[in-house]
């Protein structure tokens, strides 16, 4: 596999990390801190077209490749989780609707989401349906000839405070379906919740739908087909998003432990020269590397369109995920009392790893699933 | 027609085992595959056979035997 990036590739990856670097690290503590993003760093990720990074220019996107769509969410991950989560949750929605959309949510919506000026949002969760999705209750009843009437409760919707546009799963005479709900509509409610314990800024909410009614326009797809192939499309991408942020975290831990430890004397050494230290350092660099790997053969598979990129893709959001979260944990650990501080970021960066083991499939659904593709794989 | 058959086939046998799929097995009537299954033939139908399964194409039985799935792709070629 060659996994060697075009020129372009690298201009947009240095592009994405002075953007990193200036606009996204020196706020993220304070992100965190508010569980909120500011409009600013929204209005400055839509002009560099990143909230349709993969949408073609005909929409308003940026067209990326799949390469260089997982180098933003490695680059923004080193950052900010919530930051990234964002950035993909517009990117989720926006690639559903131009594969399944029909022509009229297509020209009325991706447009709008690249540019900023519609925050879409992503509504499977509800509070007694995480990972069992196929039994979730909200039902979509049919009104007359033009409107759905919908009715049920989602829980832990990213961007639910905020989202203009939510792209809702619920069930049509039994059949798992999709249908976008704009905020405003008659009978819908959005309420914050707080208290997370990572990815704070995701400002998450409750969705209340009391005979809320839409069009029967707004259908995405076909009754029928909401989770496949609706919603595995936005959550394919969404896995894809997670392992690059991953190893965002992960490099950004790296970074900040390899400074530490270079500057830091306990026992009239520097913390680099004990051998205790140097093996945390050697499992970060050896674990970042081999699931950097998995992620670029992940996205280069997606971009050639092999059937087996989606679980290539869960491949790596479960090995990445893991790592993220160890080696944040490791980096809190070298770096002590100091990386427990609220202003320190490796302290943040173990809480929003945490949560890249739960979102968009649990690292539990993840290993149900790869091991079937070992038995598939590996049978004689 | 026949070569398409052959192609889908295989693809099949990889994750249906155990079963013979004839050109008329109802594959998803019977509970052979799951929904992972069900987005990779898509991929594979699209990336096989340079076409692309839009919106319109979202019926069961256009994917239902591999005898609907060829007549998908002559409608599309």
């Amino acid at each position: 596999m060659d996994i060697k990036l075009s020129e372009q590739q690298k201009t947009d990856q240095a592009s994405f990390r002075e953007f990193v670097g200036n606009e996204v690290i020196p706020n993220a503590n304070r992100y965190d801190r508010e569980a909120r993003l500011p409009d600013d760093i929204i209005a400055k990720m839509a002009s560099r077209g990143y909230l349709g990074a993969v949408l073609p220019e005909e929409y308003g996107g940026r067209g990326m490749d799949f390469l260089t769509y997982g180098l933003l969410n490695e680059e923004l991950g080193r950052g900010c989780a919530s930051v990234r989560g964002f950035m993909m949750m517009q990117n989720m929605v926006a690639l559903t609707l131009l594969k399944w959309g029909s022509q009229e949510q297509k020209e009325r919506w991706l447009g709008k989401i690249a540019s900023g000026e519609t925050i879409a949002a992503f509504a499977l969760t509800e509070p007694e349906f995480g990972s069992d999705a196929m039994h979730i209750e909200t039902t979509f009843e049919e009104a007359d000839d033009s409107a759905f009437i919908v009715k049920g409760h989602k829980k832990w919707i990213t961007l639910g405070q905020i989202a203009d546009l939510f792209l809702v799963f619920g069930k049509r005479r039994g059949k798992l379906s999709a249908v976008l709900v704009e905020k405003g509509s008659p009978g819908f409610t959005q309420t914050p919740m707080e208290g997370v314990l990572g990815v704070r800024a995701s400002m998450l909410a409750e969705l209340h739908f009391d005979n809320c009614s839409v069009p029967q326009d707004n259908i995405v797809g076909k009754v029928g087909f909401g989770f496949v192939p609706v919603g595995i499309t936005a959550l394919n991408l969404g896995r894809y998003s997670i392992a690059w942020g991953c190893v965002g975290i992960g490099q950004a831990c790296l970074d900040a432990c390899v400074n530490h430890v270079s500057t830091r004397k306990q026992f009239g050494d520097l913390l680099k020269n004990h051998q205790l230290i140097q093996a945390m350092i050697a499992d970060m660099t050896v674990n970042l590397k081999a699931g950097r790997l998995l992620c670029y053969q992940a996205g280069q598979m997606q971009e050639e369109g092999d059937q087996n990129a989606i679980m290539e893709i869960m491949v790596a959001k479960y090995f990445t995920s893991k790592m993220a979260f160890n080696i944040a944990n490791d980096a809190v650990q070298i770096h002590g009392a100091i990386g427990c501080s609220s202003d320190h970021p490796v302290q943040r960066h173990l809480r929003d790893a945490k949560i890249m083991e739960i979102i968009e499939g649990t690292s539990q659904i993840h290993q149900i699933k790869i091991a079937d593709y070992a038995y598939r794989e590996y049978a004689d | 027609m026949n070569n398409s058959k052959e192609k889908i086939q295989t693809f099949l046998s990889r994750y249906i085992r155990n079963q013979e799929v004839k050109d008329d097995t109802d594959i998803f009537g019977g509970g052979l595959v799951n929904s992972l299954f069900a987005m990779q033939l898509i991929t594979f139908l699209e990336k096989e056979f340079s076409i692309t399964i839009e919106n319109e194409d979202l019926k069961l039985d256009n994917f239902r035997t591999i005898n609907a799935m060829v007549k998908l792709i002559g409608s599309k070629v």
